[in-house]
């Protein structure tokens, strides 16, 4: 066995890249997406037999096709992004909080209970503020028992969150059947406690705070002291405690935060968007936030780019469906599947690079020749001395 | 005398992006020797070693096996081969026995019977002198066990080739002089060992021949009994050594931490810190000896608010006389009360104690450095949190087994773990990078931290550079208090010097240093008084200028365990020599082992 893998070179290894300039990552992720796009083009042409180019114009007109499409495009993307912002500090502190679908599902129910209580019996604009206090505190409370649990006895942070989801839909439910009888479980939008339009769109008012909120997080995780401090206790919590921090108090302080800002996502969802609660007003985003949060690697401002392809994709594959009368969602899926893996894949060859060993052997006879070998195979190897010289300066050139 | 090389390497060059780890290196291994591998830190000791292993494949170079040339890509590759390396950092499933560890990747036609695995590993333990319980759980296993264990596993996979990596790091004098027993069996049996380390003495200790590295190029291989220390040690360093310790006398030492009574109880509820009573001079390096695992790591911890201190007080003396008192640490109504109690003076030296006066004027005076303490402030650290512990200036350089597990974050760069000390200072909300960065920057220069930039992540740099970083951060924020745990350990003598000049210079500027250190000839050389510690109790506390290294070993002792005063005495007796590995011991162990499972 061992005599036929003496010859036998690898045929790649890799090897770990340091240093790589952000720029070139970029551009290695950009060229990534574009792949993606053609990939997904091609694929349909040969499942679906659809042309490619339709395909993409229908994705684009899906997307930007009128000022209606945008908006709901741009409203989309400000909600998606506004959960992502939500799970961030836990996530950048380690706590992998995947409760944020209940958070925002309280903080949505905590703003209802308001306007369904107190709508038309107080001023509108005092109501407005109630139920945003209101969905602040319910939000903040979904995310802070977690923690507390986590910082007291060390419980799984992950199991708590998610159960806390469930709870959160069976308390509206319970809530939604009370408060409609007949048994239908939808609750009709409300006229009371609306947040006011701003140029005739009652959207504008959430992609505003969601750039805001995307603003502030940026500074608040890069340059801010507590920042920082989140950044230590999740790469170690050993160092932090010997360094002084008060891993407990980080610990709620960040998921109260988080709570805070699903609080307001969820008060922007009732107040500026639905005017009603149900048990799937979040819609599975405080799962996809996940996604758009680590693709973005914790940075809020790339986490515009990352929000901004997910609704892309989600809005122009409805739209190609539509076009094109496929009726089941398995379309949206792979396209959104197939970008991800890309995407994730494309990590691999930033951090590594592959080499193949043709190379390697041509760059290393130079060095010595084997006294075990033929002299037959040594001068045949010999020969091309110039070449290879040439190859292994060309090589470092390379490195 | 023709000898067959096991293992040779040529012309093997590795690099990492800019940086060259091997350059050109020449290596031989002979059957049956025991070869050191010696070099400072990041000289590429470890990643040459690590294409033997098939961790890393070569850029450049050969490598023949018995005469042979072969391509090793993978660490299987290198068990077919027969060559095995224990790694610095074990590689163990924590909740498996050592058994079933052994087990894992051993390929048996996929059966295997951890019985007969058990039964085989201690074959093999009576074979060459290893203390081992096959069925011991690997989490319940001290440091020295658990690379026992790996060295069994890779024996058990049949290599004839042994690479350790700093094996002696980790380990404490006798279970070193144990390992050296263990390696010398082998050798009886034919296998050819291989040793990274840049410990001098245990070069000269264990090893045929001494194989010297120096950043990424082979220097030389010589037969160590035509070398002597001084020697290896200019090859390793490329230029003369000054090994004499500069120790001036402590000028105007006064008390500045004063311990009574402390008692701490470890993880198990043992009192590990046992009614011990000390006091720390201004100005002088006190020296804390003893056996490792007596009590220091926990004493450190409790002065430093780290480990709850179950009894006693820590008595800090804070150097404050004719210093203004600020608002950093107190408040207007402590300030007040302070002066009530007549602890401030203006600066004609009358006492004030701000009878009739306003809030704003105490402030304006206090802001305008006009009240100065009358005496040192007394503080009790004992109910003081780490925070508060370390903001007046008692600073922890304490250096775990793990470094990147307390003091630094790995994934954070020199720059950023230079914040960790400072970045709280200042009410501004935002963490202030540029004090950092000048920071970083100065204790790369002084410190010679190899590093490709100050951005670089810590956990990219090599053992020593990560430890001179951490010394570095501990040593720059100026305290008045500084306890330095093991801060050589894993460092070269060049960097070791480095250290300890800096501690010295630190005892100039009227520190209190806190030593606690392995090596005795260093605590003798550096040390201005030494506390003994054994079994948590102080067994004495020593002039370091006049005791000698014999009267603090048998200290070292008093309430030690009779075993580990064993390996000490012997050490004592006669330098250099081996303890021999008694015969029946390992027999022994076995029948124990037998009445346990009956």
């Amino acid at each position: 066995m061992n005599t036929t893998k003496k010859t036998r070179e690898p045929l790649f290894h890799l090897i770990k890249r340091t240093n790589v300039p952000m720029w070139q990552a970029w551009l290695v992720r950009g060229v990534t997406v574009l792949a993606a796009f053609l990939l997904i083009g091609l694929m349909s042409f040969i499942s679906l037999k659809i042309n490619p180019f339709k395909v993409y114009s229908y994705m684009i007109k899906g997307a930007f096709g009128d000022s209606y499409r945008i908006m709901r495009l741009l409203r989309d993307l400000a909600i998606l992004l506004l959960f992502a912002l939500a799970v961030t500090p836990a996530f950048k502190m380690k706590f992998w909080n995947i409760g944020a679908e209940g958070q925002v599902l309280m903080g949505a129910y905590a703003c209802m209970f308001c306007i369904f209580n107190l709508g038309g019996k107080i001023n509108d604009t005092l109501l407005i503020f109630i139920s945003l206090a209101a969905a602040l505190v319910a939000g903040s409370i979904w995310a802070v028992i977690p923690a507390l649990f986590k910082a007291k006895w060390n419980t799984n942070e992950t199991l708590f969150t998610l159960m806390m989801n469930y709870v959160a839909i069976q308390i509206i439910l319970y809530t939604i059947k009370i408060w409609v009888p007949g048994g239908t479980g939808v609750l009709t939008p409300t006229v009371y406690g609306n947040l006011p339009k701003i140029a005739g769109d009652n959207f504008w008012l959430s992609i505003i705070a969601a750039l805001v909120m995307t603003a502030i997080m940026f500074v608040y995780l890069r340059f801010s002291k507590h920042g920082y401090e989140i950044t230590v206790v999740g790469e170690s919590e050993n160092t932090a405690r010997y360094i002084g921090i008060n891993v407990k108090k980080v610990i709620i302080r960040t998921l109260l935060l988080s709570g805070l800002i699903c609080g307001i996502t969820g008060f922007l969802l009732v107040a500026g968007i639905n005017h009603t609660v149900s048990s799937t007003t979040a819609g599975g985003r405080g799962f996809t936030a996940i996604l758009v949060s680590w693709l973005a690697k914790f940075n809020p401002i790339f986490m515009i780019f990352t929000s901004f392809l997910v609704v892309f994709l989600a809005k122009g594959t409805d739209e190609v469906m539509t076009m094109s009368g496929i009726t089941n969602s398995f379309f949206s899926q792979v396209v959104t599947g197939v970008m991800f893996l890309m995407i994730i894949g494309c990590e691999f060859f930033i951090n590594y690079r592959v080499v193949f060993s043709r190379h390697i052997k041509k760059a290393t006879v130079v060095a010595a020749v084997p006294v075990t070998e033929e002299s037959a195979a040594a001068e045949t190897l010999e020969a091309p001395v110039n070449d290879t010289q040439a190859d292994a300066s060309e090589k470092e050139d390379n490195v | 005398m023709e000898y067959v090389n096991a293992i040779e390497m040529k012309n093997i060059t590795k690099t990492f992006g800019s940086v060259i780890a091997n350059n050109k290196v020449n290596l031989d291994i002979r059957k049956g020797e025991i070869l050191s591998v010696l070099g400072e830190n990041g000289c590429g000791k470890t990643t040459l070693m690590n294409m033997l292993a098939g961790i890393y494949y070569p850029d450049e170079g050969q490598i023949f096996v018995n005469g042979e040339e072969v391509t090793i890509r993978s660490p299987k590759d290198a068990f077919n081969l027969k060559i095995g390396m224990v790694h610095q950092h074990f590689k163990l499933v924590d909740v498996f026995t050592a058994a079933q560890n052994i087990a894992l990747g051993v390929k048996d036609n996929g059966l295997y019977s951890i019985k007969k695995i058990a039964t085989e590993v201690r074959e093999m333990g009576s074979r060459y002198g290893f203390k081992i319980n096959p069925n011991k759980l690997i989490h319940e296993m001290s440091v020295s066990e658990k690379q026992t264990v790996e060295i069994i596993k890779v024996l058990f996979r049949g290599a004839n080739i042994l690479i350790l990596d700093e094996p002696t790091a980790v380990l404490t004098p006798q279970e070193i002089k144990t390992l050296f027993a263990v390696l010398r069996e082998m050798k009886k049996d034919g296998k050819s060992i291989v040793i990274i380390t840049h410990k001098l003495n245990e070069v000269m200790e264990i090893s045929d021949r001494v194989a010297v590295l120096r950043k990424g190029e082979h220097i030389a291989t010589v037969e160590t009994s035509e070398t002597n220390e001084k020697a290896l040690a200019d090859m390793m360093v490329g230029k003369k050594l000054n090994l004499n310790i500069d120790r001036k006398e402590p000028v105007n030492p006064k008390p500045r931490l004063i311990i009574e009574h402390m008692t701490v109880k470890n993880r198990d509820g043992i009192n590990a810190v046992d009614d011990v009573s000390f006091t720390v001079n201004g100005g002088e390096i006190l020296g804390i000896a003893g056996i490792s695992g007596n009590g220091q790591k926990e004493l450190l911890e409790g002065i430093a608010g780290l480990q709850k201190v179950e009894s006693g007080d820590i008595i800090f003396h804070n150097p404050k006389k004719d210093k203004p008192v600020t608002f950093f640490h107190k408040t207007l109504r402590k300030i007040k009360k302070m002066a009530a109690e007549g602890c401030f003076h203006d600066p004609e030296g009358r006492k004030i104690n701000f009878d009739g006066y306003k809030n704003k004027e105490i402030v304006r005076l206090v802001n305008e450095e006009k009240v100065l303490f009358y005496e040192d402030e007394i503080i009790d650290l004992r109910h003081r949190t780490p925070r508060e512990i370390q903001e007046l200036g008692i600073k922890l350089s304490f250096v775990p087994e793990d470094r990147l597990n307390m003091g630094l974050v790995g994934n954070m760069s020199i720059i950023d773990n230079m914040a960790l000390r400072s970045y709280r200072k200042g009410k501004s909300i935002f963490v202030n990078k540029k004090r950092p960065k000048n920071l970083a920057d100065k204790i790369i220069d002084e410190l010679e931290v190899v590093t490709p930039s100050d951005m670089t992540p810590v956990r990219r740099l090599s053992g020593g550079n990560v430890q001179k970083v951490l010394v570095g951060r501990e040593i720059s924020s100026s305290p008045k208090v500084l306890m330095a745990a093991y801060p050589v350990r894993g460092l070269d003598i060049n960097s070791s010097y480095l250290i300890y000049n800096l501690l010295n210079q630190q005892k100039e500027k009227n520190v209190a240093v806190i030593f606690v250190g392995e090596d005795l000839d260093v605590l003798l050389a550096l040390s201005d008084r030494l506390v003994v510690l054994s079994g948590g109790k102080v067994a004495g506390v020593v002039d370091a200028r006049k005791v000698t290294k014999e009267e603090v070993g048998l200290l070292m002792l008093s309430n030690a365990k009779a075993e580990e005063a064993e390996a000490v005495k012997a050490e004592l007796k006669k330098e250099g020599t081996v303890v021999p590995v008694e015969e029946n011991n390992s027999e022994e162990v076995i029948a124990e082992e037998k009445e346990d499972k009956e």
